[in-house]
């Protein structure tokens, strides 16, 4: 055997071993996790394997996008190529002899060409991040021209160039495997050189093939082209509900409550921080961080991962590390306090991630450890937990006042005999004096409409939606319980509401309580109305009108179109939009349970999206929900606007239908 | 060393309602709070356990449900919480209710020396304001009422020294030990329970003291001990106010309808 394949087969164990071991600690690292059932519905899960991470449904979203995806199905070919390469060294030749001619010549012309695509798309890439550098790649802790990745590109490009030489010195030589057309082009350039030349240009670029392919090899799971290897994975295990929902909890003795430090995380958390792209889109969404705050959920999966690479060495002993997760202070693997606050679980860097991370519910864990077992917490929330614990609503205005904005109305309280559905009022439709009057307005097209419907009065309780989001699931549980327990007792089948979070808890968090009937939000219902004919709405012409999407309505929930069919049949005319609108709305800045917390960093997020509407010069601003309410008409009086108006859809339905 | 905070259970003011027929407190269905003044006392007692590793005790005196209120004040931390509960401690007043309190106050001082007894300034139900101050006749100790911070506790030398909150301006007082505070709201922000707190409270053990341990004679407590009761309560007749204008489609008429009559009645200085 010469002496170089043996230095070459030496090289190679040692690099396939040394690769193997980085995963395998990775993986290990990652079986840290608390456990999670992500092994259900199979072939649902395949199926969106396929599309997220083979047909990069996400990643083609976005323009450059198809470049990646070209990458990507090059990358999967070049694999082949590249084992075919690590393999002949091995056995010189071999390979050809045994596949089918045809089969060989094929791979040969297809890897080839693919090759030279992959060069190009490279270098697009460096041209981009060199001199077009979007805004999101970089941050605080990474820019677009990282030396990590345009290490990795310069990479890649040296592959292929050193691929290309190769074949190229072998076409001038003649030694003709088969036809490579771009090597062969460039092989024709090469004829003026000697035999010999040729020759050492050939073992060059053979070795250097060779050394790069390795070195490439062993970067991959140090870097965050680990998502290379995990991404795949990643979308098989992935969420497979439409709203990312927090997972319930189990009080009791000894257990833990939320997530204090990294292992208490589930594998799936953990795979998720390996898998992190770095491609900034969640950045880029981000209301928190497009305002000037110190949230950005990139930070906070990117910061898992530095957490439990340096905590794993203790943590795989057995011992707790020592590296915290959260502080009062951000710094390289911990997660700073405040950020964790600005969240308002807006779903908007969830529904954008090409690998399909959760990043909101990370944050919502982390919340929970913090409420549930340090009761540390911005202290605005003593009033609210208070509240919602002992007259389950946030205000704190005493239960028996819950119906009094429907006295007027008679008495309507939920009988399964008399009703064929429940109005779950909420407790911004309840006490709420703007919201109050939406739920008047949703009153009277409901009476015209000849629905029977009841209210649950001094019964009902808040639905949890805010004190969940911010992390106290001990409060969730006990008022999810009841109001289950109260539904099914009172024989309730159907709900609707005018609140999209009410509608979105009680339609999929209430499923983990068991609760498992039809809710509709009142724009859904008000649309089905109207298509069957039993509400006729007249048109009336009221101005132009801007919708804005509510995040739990839109983005959890994927109701685009009901609002916006119902404000055209309505007016006659087709709502105005905003720029950022559907799945890249902005956030109002009340979720989250941020609706009861002061914003005190950075530009209001209502502000910021009220500049936005104003663009359009709308008269009304168009909502579909209490929250986005509230935010928008504080941000009109904020930007001293005296003149445009805000409505929910159902006021703007009653209105048309005011004779 | 020790120090007390007696705490009340008292119905959820905001949610209590007047039978307009009886006019009398309807009181069904009315949950119960701490008094809200009474967890600021628990809070200052946990802080001072906290930092001067004294034990914190509660007290409470009512019936067999007031239990719930030492039990939050168990997964807050207290170190011990007794339930004073006889059927003839019912119907007490402000003073028959300051014998009971001091009674069990002195049994405790017998286990160990008291330090500070903290009260709430008032209740939400009563608003005497009297209780506290009551204890301290009783039982003889220095009182601190109104306080909204503690600027110094010396427990070497056993002296305390407070700032209390009044109206218009603070007074600073220093006092040897024992002594009896009642406490305003600003002195501190109560502490939220964690979950395993919480949890851990539901199988604590809340001591249950009846007459037969603190042996107060029958017709010095109770309605029997009670030189003061309540014979009506209601609520003062309100005329019904009236709308003005539209303030939805004329805004700037209505205010001007809203101004004239502020102005006739001289509401307003011009
Ligand atoms: S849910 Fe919204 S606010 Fe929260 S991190 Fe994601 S994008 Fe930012
Ligand atoms: S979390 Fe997802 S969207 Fe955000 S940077 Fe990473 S890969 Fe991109």
């Amino acid at each position: 055997m010469p002496i170089e394949q043996i230095i070459y087969i030496a090289l190679l164990a040692i690099s396939v071993l040394a690769f193997a071991v980085s995963c395998a600690e990775r993986l290990e690292l990652i079986t840290l996790g608390a456990a999670e059932n992500r092994f259900d519905a199979p072939l649902k899960r395949l199926q969106r394997m396929l599309s997220y991470a083979f047909a990069q449904k996400r990643v083609l979203k976005r323009p450059f996008g198809f470049n990646h995806s070209l990458l990507f199905w090059g990358f999967l070919l070049l694999s082949l190529a590249n084992a075919e390469f690590l393999i002949d060294g091995l056995f010189p030749g071999q390979i050809a002899h045994t596949l089918p001619e045809g089969l060989y010549r094929g791979l040969a012309i297809a890897f080839d060409i693919v090759s030279l695509v992959t060069l190009v798309c490279v270098g697009i890439a460096v041209v981009r991040r060199l001199f077009f550098p979007p805004d999101y790649l970089g941050n605080e802790y990474t820019s677009a021209r990282s030396r990590e990745s345009l290490l990795i590109l310069a990479m890649i490009a040296s592959l292929m160039l050193a691929f290309f030489l190769l074949h190229a010195a072998h076409a001038a030589l003649g030694i003709h495997d088969t036809t490579r057309p771009v090597s062969a082009l460039l092989g024709s350039g090469l004829t003026g050189l000697s035999v010999q030349s040729l020759e050492t240009v050939a073992l060059y670029a053979w070795w250097g093939h060779a050394a790069i392919l390795l070195i490439f090899l062993n970067l991959l799971p140090r870097s965050k082209h680990m998502h290379i290897l995990t991404a795949i994975p990643n979308t098989f295990f992935a969420n497979l509900e439409k709203t990312t929902l927090p997972s319930p909890e189990v009080f009791e003795k000894g257990a833990r409550f939320g997530v204090g430090s990294v292992e208490q995380f589930s594998w799936k958390d953990l795979l998720d921080s390996f898998t992190c792209t770095e491609c900034g889109r969640c950045q880029d969404l981000c209301p928190a961080y497009n305002t000037g705050k110190g949230l950005n959920p990139r930070r906070i999966v990117h910061d898992i991962k530095v957490n439990l690479l340096k905590n794993g060495p203790t943590l795989k002993e057995g011992q707790s590390g020592s590296h915290p997760l959260t502080d009062t202070v951000q710094g390289e693997g911990t997660s700073c306090v405040d950020a964790l606050w600005d969240c308002t679980t807006c779903g908007a860097c969830i529904n954008v991630c090409p690998v399909l991370i959760e990043q909101m519910p990370k944050i919502i864990k982390m919340r929970r450890h913090l409420v549930q077992e340090k009761a540390e917490f911005p202290s605005e929330l003593l009033t609210l937990f208070e509240n919602m614990e002992q007259r389950s609503n946030p205000w704190g205005i005493a239960p028996s006042e819950r119906s009094k904005w429907s006295n007027q109305l008679g008495d309507r309280l939920f009988d399964a005999e008399q009703c064929d559905i429940l109005f779950f009022v909420g407790c911004a439709g309840s006490f709420d004096t703007r919201a109050k009057q939406v739920s008047v307005a949703l009153t009277t097209i409901l009476d015209q409409a000849d629905v029977r419907w009841g209210i649950l009065g001094k019964d009902e309780l808040c639905c949890g939606d805010s004190v969940r989001r911010l992390g106290n699931e001990y409060v969730f549980d006990q008022l999810a319980r009841q109001n289950v327990e109260l539904f099914k007792s009172r024989g309730v089948t159907k709900i609707v509401t005018a609140c999209p979070h009410c509608f979105s808890t009680l339609k999929n968090d209430y499923r983990q309580y068991g609760l498992e009937i039809e809710v509709l939000h009142h724009s859904e219902l008000i649309a089905h109305l109207v298509s069957e004919g039993r509400l006729k709405l007249p048109q009336k012409d009221q101005g132009a009108l801007l919708f804005h999407d509510s995040c739990y309505l839109g983005r959890h929930n994927d109701t685009y179109e009901a609002p916006r069919q119902i404000l055209q049949q309505a007016t006659g005319k087709t709502p105005q939009e905003f720029e950022r609108r559907g799945e890249n709305a902005f956030c109002c800045g009340a979720g989250g349970g941020r609706m009861w917390l002061e914003e005190v960093s950075g530009e209001r997020i209502n502000r910021n999206r009220v500049k936005e509407a104003l663009h359009q010069s709308p008269d009304t601003i168009c909502v579909s929900c209490p929250y986005c309410m509230t935010m928008m008409e504080d941000g009109l009086k904020d930007e001293g606007d005296e003149k445009v108006r805000v409505k929910d859809v159902a006021e703007v339905v009653a209105e048309a239908l005011r004779p | 060393m020790q120090v007390i905070s007696c705490l009340k259970q008292v119905p959820d003011t905001t949610q209590v309602q007047i039978d307009p027929a009886t006019n009398t407190l309807v009181r069904d269905g009315i949950p119960f709070i701490t008094n809200p003044y009474d967890t600021h006392a628990l809070e200052e007692s946990l802080r001072l356990r906290d930092d001067y590793g004294v034990r914190a005790v509660a007290l409470s005196m009512g019936p067999p449900n007031a239990e719930a209120t030492l039990r939050k004040a168990c997964s807050l931390g207290v170190d011990d919480a007794i339930l004073l509960s006889d059927r003839s401690f019912g119907g007490a007043d402000t003073l028959a209710t300051s014998r009971v309190l001091s009674a069990a106050i002195e049994r405790l001082a017998k286990q160990e020396e008291v330090a500070i007894v903290f009260c709430g300034k008032q209740t939400i139900d009563g608003d005497t304001a009297q209780v506290g101050p009551g204890i301290a006749s009783r039982l003889g100790l220095h009182q601190l009422t109104l306080v909204d911070r503690i600027e110094r506790l010396d427990l070497g030398n056993k002296t305390i020294r407070v700032r209390r909150k009044l109206e218009g301006r603070y007074e600073i007082v220093e006092a040897p030990l024992p002594v009896m505070i009642t406490v305003v709201r600003e002195i501190n922000q109560p502490r939220y329970p964690t979950v395993p707190m919480r949890l851990a409270a539901s199988e604590r053990e809340i001591k249950v003291w009846d007459n037969s341990q603190l042996k107060l004679d029958v017709e010095t407590i109770g309605l029997k001990g009670s030189p003061t009761w309540v014979s009506k309560i209601f609520s003062p007749e309100r005329d019904q106010g009236e709308i003005i204008g539209d303030g939805l489609n004329d805004p700037e008429g209505t205010t001007q309808l809203l101004l004239e009559k502020l102005l006739s009645k001289d509401l307003l200085a011009v």
